[in-house]
């Protein structure tokens, strides 16, 4: 090769070539396969919604959803209505599981915004569900999920998922031993004000069988996550109390 | 290996045993701490290595005539990054649900210096055909590592392989569990990685005592 490549020009021309050229190929790679990663986002949020519902191919303890091929068959089927609460009113909106809770969260903290707030009803065997996202910090990343409840907000499904938890720890949060405690847990107090779910470490009630404490069993070595999971809980849930509240009143 | 010449195949042999890249040249330990709680995502994270390393150091062979020795580990690094995005786009099309096992590991793959110690060491000063072989075995080396790993951390953490209970049910207390077995939880600790990776190196260096420095 005769080229002098210690020369400054070549040097800065070699970075200038090399960067378009890998730009143009990522670019190009991304365009091709977005449409495929966005079907799979979506798909995705609709086996977690089926889930808590209690829609899913679990098999002893682990979790299986339901398979991509028949969620959006199933989630037409069940889910019966779709909504979102901007504002103390209640608009109907047949995508409203599009609505991206991280983005809402982000405009609400501009105060004159009036988040959206998401929530999905479902009707299986002659009973309703109702399914909120919900969304909050663990220890490494962000953690959300989907709780469903019915019209006392006792919950009757929840799934959980998270971007960087700790394996074996904090990632547990996704595992059946730590979301089957919720089912049957109340949101509200003895008295029907909203309290949420505390994940504790000493509730002294690890088969989970006393469900209106307002707390479920902590994962060992999780505390922050398991904070987490309490935190987006209160924080998030609480935000549907005034709804609820009105679906009494009717 | 009656494909490769006697030189080539050791290419790909030699960083299975004695030059193993985990074992014996201490490199990549990062990642072989981070995600071997579990064989699959072992599994998943050779197989992006093994693309990335292969296809990494053929690229690096093809331009290391023309590329400028001051800036040669910033290309490098674009080449490995481009690379592993390239992976990480594919996989979130093709394989969802593996791909959010591995999502911050794959960004680790950038750091791995397994890839740019074969690519400084080896691909800037040979031709693409070994430059591969040589990407391929150190992958393969690693890989070998990754899975041993994996395997016992998820057998004995979990009680688990590939996410199927081999001990039986921990919490309905059947199989092993019911004799008063119980998972050790602090195999999934990354500590254990290491000290799984240390056994390794005790069991290779007491059977090819010409490893052993004085």
């Amino acid at each position: 090769m005769g080229i002098n490549t210690d020369k400054n020009s070549y040097t800065l021309l070699f970075a200038i070539g090399m960067v378009i050229i890998v730009g143009t190929l990522l670019a190009a790679i991304d365009s091709s396969l977005r449409e495929r990663i966005d079907t799979n986002k979506i798909l995705e949020k609709q086996q977690n919604i089926l889930y808590a519902i209690g829609i899913n191919d679990n098999e002893g303890s682990s979790v299986r959803f339901i398979s991509k091929d028949q969620a959006p068959i199933e989630f037409d089927k069940y889910v019966v209505n779709q909504i979102y609460i901007q504002g103390g009113k209640i608009i109907e909106d047949e995508e409203a599981y599009l609505i991206e809770v991280k983005k809402e969260k982000t405009l609400a903290k501009d105060a004159s915004y009036n988040r959206r707030l998401p929530l999905f009803i479902a009707e299986k065997d002659d009973k309703k569900y109702y399914v909120a996202p919900i969304r909050g910090k663990g220890l490494w990343n962000s953690i959300w999920g989907y709780v469903s409840m019915d019209e006392d907000m006792i919950i009757q499904g929840a799934y959980f998922d998270h971007q960087a938890e700790t394996p074996g720890l904090g990632a547990n949060i996704n595992q059946r031993f730590f979301m089957d405690d919720f089912i049957g847990e109340n949101l509200l107090d003895s008295n029907g004000n909203f309290k949420g779910i505390t994940v504790s470490k000493k509730n002294l009630d690890p088969r989970n069988e006393i469900k209106d404490d307002n707390e479920v069993d902590a994962i060992a070595g999780a505390t922050i996550t398991g904070d987490g999971v309490s935190a987006m809980i209160k924080s998030d849930l609480g935000l549907y109390v005034p709804y609820f509240k009105q679906l009494k009143q009717n | 290996m009656a494909l490769l010449s006697k030189r080539d195949s050791k290419l790909i042999l030699d960083p299975l045993s004695d030059n193993n890249p985990i074992t014996i040249q201490v490199l990549g330990i990062c990642s072989a701490l981070a995600i071997t709680a579990e064989l699959e995502a072992s599994v998943v994270m050779s197989i992006a290595v093994l693309f990335v390393m292969g296809t990494g150091n053929v690229v690096i062979s093809l331009i290391r005539n023309i590329v400028p020795s001051r800036i040669r580990i910033i290309v490098q690094l674009i080449v490995i990054a481009t690379l592993v995005v390239i992976v990480d786009l594919v996989l979130k099309a093709y394989a969802y649900e593996l791909s959010k096992t591995l999502s911050v590991f794959v960004g680790l793959i950038i750091t791995n210096c397994i890839i740019m110690g074969r690519f400084e060491a080896f691909a800037l000063g040979n031709a693409p055909w070994r430059s591969f072989l040589d990407g391929i075995g150190n992958a393969l080396g690693y890989a070998l590592i990754l899975v041993i790993v994996g395997f016992f951390r998820e057998l004995l953490g979990s009680g688990t392989l590939w996410g199927y209970p081999v001990f039986g049910d921990a919490i309905d207390m059947t199989g092993l569990y019911a004799l008063g077995y119980e998972n050790n939880g602090f195999m999934l600790l990354s500590p254990m990685a290491l000290i799984v990776v240390g056994i390794i190196i005790w069991i290779q260096r007491s059977k090819s005592t010409h490893l052993i420095e004085d």
